[in-house]
């Protein structure tokens, strides 16, 4: 039987399956915080679902003691919208990877934002299609080489979070595989959100993206690259804190702080703030060569979720024509009786 | 009261009629549709059988008075039984010049024709590139005209009432509709009734339309032009509560039943799509049934959707036609796969790509069969007249339910909008359904099967103790792990076509229509029922030895129906396609079945099937 909630250990969420990763994935980090952030959370295990999709993310549920559903190319977001409609008192996440979330189930993601449907969705972002041996992505940068752009990738990226941002979801976050503290207490941020909670987890390939992100994981690199978010904290990165963001018209800037005037104008984080351009402008930051990286919760704002308003609309419904009843309804309309 | 027709002129003779064909045709903006279904349900209560054929362009508004911009509603009703819309139409109601036209083949010799004389203007005659009036010239010869001034004679009768031209222009089709309730002897009253419902919030359209309606009626009543009223008897039917239902209503309320019976509540994931959304629309007004109607970014989210509803519990239901069906493929293959219940509803329309969206075909039985990759073996079971689109809803979910398998429903574009009467079931005649959730832990594994059904348990989230994991990659025999192992691989191919096969035990054996030996077999699936019988019926009576089947199941077949094929000399297969079923005749019987197709997006004509049975016995 299963244990009360209260107490459950990490390990109460492994599975007996071999973890089928290559050794030194990022996955593997992913899949550890994920596990200690589930035995923190205090759910029943049997509420917890996972659902993916196509992909190295995506083998994840088959390593987690939660009911999973690994589903097909693209289509986490369709069926754990199903999964939560049709119960929402589960709690569902949804691991998933660039290609897979972006590429070929791009519509499904976007919807699933749009309607706010309570689900965790958790973006492997690689920068590559591991699974079928190293093709581009729609994360890939400009001039990447992989098998399938051997001399150097022509196809924009997408930006993860901008996308997220503009397909309006109210959970937005950024972590990275590498920081595994900071990677479990996004997660526990994303769980705690009502709504759709969008995290995306730069993660390392090591067999055909190595290094992807080592400007932002090396420990010498990382001060000038990454900036990390914390509510109502200045907006400040540099290996010695000494460099700040700040509104140059409708754009970032960076500046050096240095006790002058223009350490005021440095803006204080605020994942509430109304309106989606500030938390839209933090997410561009990464396309910007100069500009840091940031990571944290880029956004975290309220808004009805989709499996509430489906169930007030039935509840409302019903109690203002009452509780279907099966017998009238056949009969509805003009009917007629043929005696013997 | 239902049978109680309005007085009769005495001046006038009657002239009692079996059955007869009725066709009103106009513009698709001039309410034929809402015209033909107030006849249909005032025959229907009257009491006659009935089948009707609603027709209506793919385009909301093609441009006016032209050709593609015809809509049509044709009903077939008698005191006998009615199988089909009608071959040859006995009364036309033409509201302009393109409707004439587009119906006058189909119009018996000496048929009656009602035209709108308003709408034979030098305009009207030339958007139907009409170059001369066939009011004037010999296209009419053939017919009993009738040419009335029907705008002129509606707006003669509301014109104190002030209201705008036109709305007024608009009560048209109420006065052709009274025209057509004094020529078959109806009553007025429902009409009358519904009028008085549909526009309570405007009592001046009440009295317009009303008004309308009643001038109709009585215009034929005192004009010497009508001489003949005619008189079609209550059929008998079988004893019972009768309702008239289309197809898609009737496919509504069989889901809902299978869910309210079951215990497991209603899911459908859809997405738009011609002829299959008043499944959507229908659904989504019941949701005091707990029903849960979900409008999908595509069908690919659809059926996504209503996979993950099934994992949590629910009787998932996806509707769509052909286009959709096909985005769905991949989807009903992780069905198969992971072994949860689905019903997928194929409402089939004219292929392939866009193809004919408003009009019927039966060209995607290979596709609900076959349509997949890898061995993904699924029930499928045809619809054959809007009531049985009831039975058909309902067996699927119970399949599905019982058996943990993704079944797929066809109906077609014909069966989803044509109607006829339907006898209510009383629900404790409907057959026991129930959704079985696996709660013991004791023992549990996965892809664990029922040794009599071979289906998995359904082991919902939330369910303590049976956490665990499904999906597409290959599962090991009973523990449900990912497994690569060769001989597990085909041991799990075989279980799951096992499975579906083993249906065939609860499908009854078929029995023939007609001759139980003899001559010709012809086999049918799906919409063509009606005219299959209607015309084995009609040879029969010719002194031919017919037999008919008409396939329910076309995954598993039924287990006697190559003990029922070697009793003909010769089988005849008519379907709406280039000869699918024939072709699965063939190669599982090895059965010299004779292909007859038609890829027109028209239901068969019962004298097309004559034709052809004598074709295939000469």
């Amino acid at each position: 039987m299963n244990a009360p909630a209260s107490s459950y250990k990490k390990e109460d969420f492994e599975t007996d399956q071999d973890v089928r990763w290559c050794p030194g994935c990022g996955d593997f980090a992913i899949l550890s915080a994920l596990q200690s952030v589930f035995a923190d959370l205090g759910v029943p295990r049997e509420k917890l679902v996972i659902v993916s999709g196509i992909g190295c993310s995506s083998r994840l549920p088959y390593y987690v003691n939660t009911y999973g559903f690994h589903g097909i190319h693209g289509r986490a977001p369709a069926i754990a919208t199903g999964v939560k409609l049709a119960n929402p008192d589960l709690e569902v996440w949804i691991a998933t990877g660039d290609g897979d979330a972006l590429a070929i189930g791009g519509n499904h993601l976007i919807h699933a934002l749009r309607r706010n449907i309570g689900v965790k969705i958790l973006l492997f972002n690689n920068r590559v299609y591991s699974l079928t041996k190293g093709q581009s992505s729609p994360t890939s940068e400009l001039g990447q080489k992989t098998k399938s752009a051997p001399y150097g990738s022509i196809d924009p990226p997408f930006n993860a979070l901008a996308l997220a941002l503009g397909a309006g979801a109210t959970f937005v976050a950024r972590s990275i595989d590498a920081f595994l503290p900071h990677l479990k207490s996004t997660l526990r941020r994303a769980a705690a959100h009502k709504g759709a909670a969008f995290v995306e987890i730069l993660q390392n390939c090591l067999v055909f993206n190595d290094g992807a992100f080592g400007r932002l994981t090396d420990k010498n690199a990382r001060g000038e690259n990454l900036l990390v978010l914390e509510d109502g904290q200045p907006l400040v990165f540099g290996r010695r804190h000494d460099k700040g963001l700040r509104l140059n018209g409708l754009d970032f800037e960076a500046v050096v702080m240095d006790g002058g005037s223009a350490d005021h104008d440095v803006l204080i984080h605020d994942e509430r703030r109304s309106g989606e351009g500030y938390a839209y402008l933090l997410a561009r930051m990464s396309d910007h060569a100069d500009l840091p990286t940031p990571i944290g919760v880029f956004r975290d704002v309220q808004r009805p979720c989709y499996e509430d308003s489906v169930r007030a609309q039935i509840r409302e419904i019903t109690k203002e024509q009452g509780a279907g009843d099966l017998e009238k309804l056949l009969r509805a309309g003009s009917s007629w009786e043929v005696r013997e | 009261m239902r049978r109680i027709a309005e007085p009769r002129n005495k001046l006038k003779s009657t002239k009692a009629l079996q059955a007869a064909v009725v066709r009103f045709a106009g513009d698709s903006g001039d309410g034929i549709q809402l015209t033909g279904s107030q006849f249909t349900d005032t025959t229907a209560l009257f009491g006659n059988d009935l089948a009707t054929c609603p027709e209506y362009p793919a385009e909301i508004r093609a441009p006016a008075g032209t050709l593609p911009g015809v809509s049509g509603y044709q009903i077939h009703f008698g005191s006998k039984d009615v199988l089909t819309p009608g071959d040859a139409v006995d009364a036309l109601i033409a509201m302009n010049p393109a409707a004439l036209v587009a119906s006058l083949s189909d119009l018996k010799t000496n048929g009656i024709v009602i035209v709108n004389t308003d709408s034979f203007k030098e305009r009207d005659l030339r958007k139907a590139r009409l170059s001369s009036n066939p009011l004037d010239d010999y296209t009419l010869d053939r017919f009993r005209v009738f040419a009335v001034a029907i705008t002129t004679l509606t707006r003669r009768a509301v014109e104190d009432l002030k209201l705008d031209g036109r709305i007024v222009d608009r009560c048209k089709n109420f006065f052709a509709l009274g025209m057509c309730y004094w020529l078959y002897s109806r009553p007025m009253e429902p009409t009358l009734r519904w009028i008085g419902d549909k526009f309570a919030e405007n009592p001046q359209l009440v009295e317009a339309n009303r008004r309308a309606l009643r001038a109709g009626y009585s215009y034929c009543d005192a004009t010497e032009a009508f001489q003949i009223q005619y008189e079609v008897p209550p059929a008998r039917l079988a004893p019972g509560v009768y309702r008239n239902v289309s197809g898609n209503t009737a496919l509504s309320l069989g889901l809902i039943a299978a869910s309210q019976r079951s215990g497991a509540p209603l899911f459908l994931g859809s997405y738009p799509i011609t002829p299959a959304s008043e499944i959507l629309h229908e659904l989504a007004r019941h949701k005091n049934f707990g029903v849960i109607t979900f409008q999908a970014e595509d069908e690919i989210g659809a059926i996504g959707a209503a996979i993950g509803a099934a994992f949590a519990g629910a009787l998932a239901v996806t509707t769509t036609s052909g286009p959709g069906m096909a985005l769905n493929a991949e989807s009903v293959g992780l069905a198969v796969m992971v072994e949860l219940p689905l019903v997928i509803c194929n409402i089939q329309r004219g292929g392939p790509s866009t193809g004919l969206p408003t009009k019927t075909e039966q060209a995607d039985l290979f596709q609900a069969l076959f349509g997949r990759h890898g061995e993904a073996p699924a029930p499928v079971l045809a619809a054959s007249s809007p009531g049985d689109c009831f039975t058909v809803a309902y067996e699927a979910s119970r399949i599905a339910l019982k058996y943990m398998v993704p079944v797929i429903v066809l109906s077609d574009g014909y069966l989803a909008r044509s109607t006829g009467p339907w006898r209510i079931p009383e629900l404790d005649d409907l057959p026991a359904i129930k959704a079985r959730y696996r709660a013991d832990p004791d023992g549990f594994a996965p892809y664990a099967r029922d040794p009599e059904t071979l289906a998995r348990p359904w082991a919902i989230p939330g369910t303590p103790g049976l956490e665990h994991r499904v999906g597409g990659l290959e599962k090991r025999d009973v523990s449900g792990v990912i497994d690569y192992d060769p001989l597990n691989h085909e041991r799990m191919v075989d279980l799951r076509a096992r499975k579906v096969a083993a249906i065939a035990r609860e499908i009854g054996p078929v029995v023939p229509k007609g001759d139980g030996d003899g001559d010709l077999l012809i086999v049918g699936w799906g919409s063509t029922k009606g005219a299959i019988r209607a015309a084995a019926q009609a040879r029969r009576a010719g002194g031919r030895r017919i037999g008919h089947v008409h396939l329910r199941y076309l995954n598993p077949l039924p287990p006697n129906l190559a003990d029922v094929l070697i009793r003909y000399k010769r089988v005849l297969v008519p379907e709406l396609n280039m000869g699918q079923l024939a072709w699965l005749l063939r190669s599982r019987f090895l059965v010299d079945a004779i292909v007859f197709g038609k890829n027109q997006g028209q239901p068969f004509r019962q004298r097309e099937i004559e034709a052809k049975i004598e074709e295939a016995l000469r």
